[in-house]
Parts: structure tokens; C-alpha cells; sequence
């Protein structure tokens, strides 16, 4: 870990113990000033999460597609040939200087997901065009009548239920026995008999053939995001990733509907499901955030926006396991970046949660009322995002330039606030984001 | 017994629904009370919502529960004359986006408020929008999509309609979350919605329904 006393270290001492090994990587920088531009942008991060005024804004958008349409690329270029992906994120960092690197994470692997006949998802080539990101199936790959499996066992239910179904290439994971079979010697024997089947060792061999597309994306992309931080002095945005428990059941586990359904049908059942993710969610997060030394832990949230519940649902069934959640990883030290796409209006004051420690987690917004969220939310968080993608898409430079001058205006004054964009973005116009950039920056300064 | 069953539905009672929909139907009772009972429980939650007293999954389950008990009403309905109809809305979520959960919250509502719903499905490529439009000759088509890319396909979707000399015998209307005026005027809609329950009003109102 970061350090030998560790378990007795208090949240704060974490923090600052994670921020400072972020702060400080062992990067082998490519001259003296880029090494004083990384810390100077971690430090940017620093003082928006402490809610103090930044030297500039951070300008920390989400980035999808957009780099590889922007160097004349499409989607498929960017989940199978990691030679433009490369040349694609080179340019578009080095063009726009923004103070994170775009999420390398979500230029997924296609040739893994060939390998496992992924279904869960379609992308480029396969459900999807050409040049279209990749796009969730909905539906319910969670059965309604699953609960008690997934209760009782969820490490299980996983194998041999939830993931036989995400992909084809591991459809026989259903014939193995649950691993907790698995314990005297006279009982292990039988364990093992299914793997003498041949759709077994068909599924393992393509396992392994998925670990190494795997290791050859993991290859690239520690190298694109390598070069970026060595030669332009630009940290990673974030270090890990988790959810909010209704919204892994939500997304895709039960599906959007499914969930909305059982919230009538078998509420008690929802609720005990969620409470048995909240350490694994933390667990995740920890995990990724400990190898790659970075304490941002990027959570994206959907279920529980505006109009999908009731302020009371929101307060009762979505809130409480994500809070554990959150208090779970700000106690290990962690950064909660939660990532609340679509409006967040009516959650602004459950959010704004006391029980939740000042400065130690971002909230990023997309259809929100900034001002609201600054003085509910703000006043305790830091918060960001916002700017619209359909702004950036079909809008005009000047247009772009007086939202962030708006924005920026209403809310960065004393701090406190990140400039980012409201969705991952995979369409805007070039001089749009550059106009985007720009006023980042104009308006940013010494905001 | 109607009363009851336009509540039992609008307060998403849904054993209580069922149930009294068998007893009416086992008592004789016309099976258009029954329709109607619904799309009066539907007017409820309509309004709950657009007071924000109601929210997405209070439609999904009304919906489900009228799905329910239009599947025991339909075959006691053979023998009536047709009920009236608003009109025929053909619709899809555009090209290129496969999000499907609003345009099925919207076909659902349509279907209950009295429209005749041709739902083409996600990602539905141009030339199947403009068959259909000249094939069925809907009053109202309507696009859907969640993604920003699905923007310029709504644009190019209702190009391609003008094109086919279609533009002026259909209305057409867009929504979905990046979906505002501004895009309704970019892709040249008539007209758009933020939730489902404005996209059955302004159907309504283009078909004089309301």
C-alpha cells in the first residue's frame, strides 16, 4: 500500500496520501516543465476537490468518439486498430491541452468481444455502423425470478447465471459447480469432471485467447496514456470505476423497465439485493484504485435522474446503498467522480447528503441547473460538467462561447468547480470544441 | 365497478386490477367500460405526471397492467363494433441509435390514449421510415433517439421523407433526451416532447383529440 501503518491512518491521511502518490508518479517525464505541468494539473484537481480556488478551472471533459472523428478516424478504427487510436489521442491532446486525458478506458477492445461473442452490447461491425459507439442492449439479462440466487450468492449468480448470458463464448460456464463446492478431498473430484467436457475447454480456450486481445489493448493503451502524461504533463482523469447499486441492477442486470417493475412487485427483494452490492461496488473500485495508484473513482449514474423516481424512491430505495457506497470508498481515501447524466434537479438537496464529508468528492452534471447545484451542492462538493453535447454538435462557436462564459460565471468564481462537458462526448463540430476549449480557458482564468 | 377499476389501475393496484377485470367480464359487463375504465385511469397518471406526482416506472406499470387486462378484454371484443381510433402514428427510434425505452413508453401511451402504433423498432435505416410513411400513410411519425449521432439522422430521416413528396400529409415529431427546440427546429420536426405524456398531447392536438 501507500504506506506500513495504513490501516491506522484516518480518511483524511489516506487522501492525502493517495493524492500525493497521483501527484507524484513515477512517470519518467520528458523534460523538467512537463513534469511541473503534471503537477500542476493534479494540483488543479486538488484544490477543486478541496473547493478552493484553482489557479485556472480545471477543463476536464468527457471524452467518447470525438478524438478519432477529429483526426478523420471512425468508431471501428477506434475499438480495433490501436495504431489510429494512438494517433488519434496524440492529436487531440496535443491540439487542446485539456487537464485530464480522455477516457482511454472506454475505447474498448472489439477483438475481445469477438472472441466472447459479447451480446450485452452491440458496436461497430456488429449491431452497430461503422463509425457509432458502442450501444447497451436493453433487456432483462437478469431474470425477475433470480433475486434469492443473486442474494444468496452473488459471486454464483455471476458465473453461472448472469455471465453465461453476456457472452456466447461462456455459455458453458452454466455446467461448472459453484466454486464453494470446492473444500474436503473427497469432494473435489466431481468438481472438476465438467472440465473435461468438450464445450468447457472450447470456453476456456477462448478465455484465454480473450486475455490476450485483452493484454494486447492494455499494452496499447498504458502506452498512449503514457506518452501523453510524459511528453504534455496530462494526468488520467480517473484510476477506477464503480456503480451505484440500483443502477448495476438497473442498467444491466434486470434492465431499465424490469427494475421500474420490480419497484412494484417485489420491492423488499430490490432492496435486499442492493444492500448486498455495496461492498462489492466498493471493493471494485478499491482493487483498480490501489494497482493504478490514482484516487479518482469514476462512477457513472443513471437510473435515479430526474423523472425515473420519486423524490421519495430517490430518498429511500436509490440514495441509501449509494451512499454506503460513496462513504465506503471516501474512507479508504478515495475520490467519488460521480458522473449523473441527465438532469439531476430534483436530487440536488439529497445529495448535498451532511453525513457525507465536505471536499472529498465531485459531482459532474449534465442537464442541470448549475446555479442550483452550485449553491445546494456546491456549497459542499465540488461540482462540474454541464456544457451541453448537443451544443457542441450542432450549435455555432460564438454560441459555445457564450454558454461557458454563462457558466463559468455563474459558478467558478470562488472555486470548487471543474469545466466539463454533460455527456461522453462523440460529436461536435472542431471549432465548437475548440471555441469550447478556448473559453475554458479565457473565462477560467483566475475565475 | 368501473370506478373502481379506473382506480385500481391509476393507484398501479395491480392484483386488484386483474381481478376486477375478470368479475366485470364474468358479470357481462360491456368490455368497452372496460377500455374505457382504462383510458380514464390513464388520463390519472397522465396527470399525476405532468403534475410530477408521477414518473417514468408509474407509467411503465400502468402500462403493463393495461397490457394485462387488454389481453383479457380482447377476446370479448370480436363481437363490438370497432372503438373509435385517433389515427394511425408510425414510429422508431432513428438510424444509427438502438435505445428503445422512451419510443416504448411513448408507443405504450399512444396505444392506450386511442392511436393505432406502427413501431418500427431502434436503428431503423431511412428507406424503411419512408416506405412505411407512404406504405400506411400515418398522420403522425414520430423519431426517437438517446445519442447526439441520432440527430443527424432524425434530420436526414425527415429529408428523406420530403424528398419522397410525403413531407405534407404527415406530422412529425422527435424526442428523447438530447431533444429540445432548438433540435426539433434542426432537424426540421414540426414539432417535439420531453416525456411521453407531451408526446401524447401533441398528438392529440395535431389529430384534434384534444
Amino acid at each position: 500500500m501507500f504506506t506500513d501503518d495504513w490501516n491506522d491512518l484516518t480518511p483524511d491521511q489516506r487522501l492525502a496520501a493517495r493524492l500525493d502518490a497521483w501527484q507524484n508518479a513515477p512517470i519518467e517525464f520528458a523534460a523538467p516543465e512537463v513534469k511541473q505541468a503534471y503537477f500542476d494539473r493534479v494540483q488543479l484537481w486538488r484544490d477543486a476537490i478541496a473547493l478552493k480556488k484553482p489557479a485556472h478551472v480545471p477543463i476536464t471533459p468527457w471524452i467518447g468518439l470525438f478524438p478519432m472523428r477529429y483526426a478523420g478516424f471512425t468508431g471501428h478504427d477506434g475499438y480495433y486498430d490501436y495504431d489510429k487510436l494512438a494517433q488519434a489521442w496524440d492529436k487531440y491532446h496535443a491540439d487542446f491541452q485539456p487537464d485530464a486525458i480522455a477516457m482511454t478506458l472506454a475505447m474498448v477492445p472489439g477483438k475481445l468481444f469477438d472472441i466472447l461473442d459479447f451480446k450485452m452490447y452491440d458496436w461497430p461491425g456488429h449491431g452497430t455502423g461503422e463509425d457509432t459507439s458502442y450501444q447497451y442492449n436493453e433487456r432483462e439479462w437478469m431474470k425477475d425470478d433470480e433475486y434469492d440466487l443473486l442474494i444468496s450468492d452473488p459471486s454464483n449468480y455471476w458465473q453461472r447465471y448472469y455471465v453465461p448470458r453476456m457472452f456466447g463464448a461462456l455459455e458453458p460456464w452454466g455446467m461448472l459447480s459453484p466454486f464453494t463446492d470446492l473444500c474436503e478431498i473427497p469432494f473435489t473430484a466431481p468438481f472438476f469432471v465438467p472440465f473435461a467436457l468438450p464445450p468447457v475447454k472450447q470456453m476456456l480456450q477462448k478465455m484465454m485467447d480473450a486475455g490476450d486481445a485483452a493484454m494486447e489493448w492494455l499494452q496499447a493503451f498504458l502506452a498512449i496514456d503514457g506518452k501523453l502524461m510524459a511528453t504534455l504533463g496530462i494526468p488520467s482523469q480517473a484510476g477506477s470505476s464503480t456503480k451505484a447499486p440500483y443502477d448495476i441492477l438497473g442498467d444491466t442486470m434486470r434492465g431499465t423497465r424490469g427494475l421500474m417493475l420490480d419497484k412494484f412487485r417485489r420491492p423488499e427483494k430490490v432492496k435486499a439485493a442492493m444492500e448486498r452490492l455495496v461492498p462489492l461496488a466498493i471493493s471494485w473500485a478499491l482493487r483498480s484504485a490501489d494497482v493504478n495508484r490514482h484516487p479518482i473513482v469514476f462512477i457513472p449514474i443513471h437510473k435515479g435522474a430526474d423523472g425515473f423516481m420519486s423524490d421519495e424512491d430517490y430518498r429511500t430505495l436509490y440514495w441509501p446503498t449509494f451512499k454506503a457506497v460513496l462513504l465506503g470508498l471516501i474512507e479508504e481515501g478515495l475520490v467519488p467522480l460521480v458522473f449523473a447524466e441527465g438532469g439531476y434537479n430534483e436530487r440536488l438537496e439529497v445529495i448535498a447528503d451532511p453525513d457525507i464529508p465536505t471536499g472529498r468528492m465531485i459531482w459532474m452534471f449534465d442537464d442541470t441547473d448549475m446555479a442550483r447545484a452550485k449553491k445546494i451542492v456546491g456549497a459542499r462538493q465540488c461540482i462540474g460538467g454541464n456544457v451541453p453535447g448537443s451544443l457542441l454538435a450542432m450549435g455555432e462557436p460564438a454560441q459555445v462561447d457564450a454558454y461557458v462564459k454563462d457558466l463559468l460565471g455563474k459558478v467558478a468564481g470562488d472555486g470548487g468547480f471543474m469545466l466539463g462537458t454533460g455527456v461522453v462526448l462523440d460529436e461536435a463540430k472542431p471549432e465548437n470544441f475548440r471555441a469550447f476549449i478556448d473559453a475554458g480557458r479565457k473565462y477560467g482564468a483566475g475565475a | 365497478m368501473s370506478r373502481e377499476l379506473t382506480e385500481a389501475v391509476s393507484d398501479l393496484r395491480e392484483a386488484d386490477a386483474l381481478r376486477i377485470t375478470d368479475e366485470l367480464l364474468e358479470s357481462g359487463a360491456d368490455p368497452l367500460t372496460i377500455v374505457a375504465a382504462c383510458k380514464e385511469a390513464m388520463d390519472v397518471i397522465g396527470q399525476r405526471f405532468a403534475d410530477g406526482q408521477a414518473f417514468i416506472p408509474e407509467l411503465i406499470m400502468a402500462g403493463e397492467i393495461m397490457q394485462a387486462i387488454s389481453g383479457k378484454v380482447k377476446p370479448h371484443l370480436a363481437s363490438q363494433p370497432a372503438e373509435e381510433r385517433l389515427g394511425i402514428v408510425v414510429l422508431c427510434t432513428v438510424q444509427g441509435d438502438i435505445h428503445n425505452i422512451g419510443k416504448d413508453i411513448v408507443a405504450s401511451m399512444l396505444g392506450i390514449a386511442g392511436f393505432d402504433v406502427v413501431d418500427l423498432g431502434v436503428d431503423v435505416a431511412i428507406p424503411t421510415v419512408v416506405q412505411k410513411v407512404r406504405e400506411l400513410h400515418p398522420q403522425i411519425l414520430g423519431l426517437s433517439g438517446l445519442l447526439t449521432i441520432a440527430l443527424d439522422s432524425m434530420k436526414a430521416t425527415v429529408a428523406a421523407v420530403a424528398e419522397a413528396g410525403a413531407r405534407d400529409q404527415v406530422k412529425i415529431m422527435v424526442g428523447g433526451a438530447p431533444v429540445n427546440e432548438d433540435v426539433c427546429a434542426y432537424v426540421g420536426a414540426d414539432g417535439w416532447g420531453k416525456d411521453a405524456v407531451a408526446a401524447v398531447q401533441l398528438a392529440k392536438s395535431w389529430v384534434g383529440g384534444a
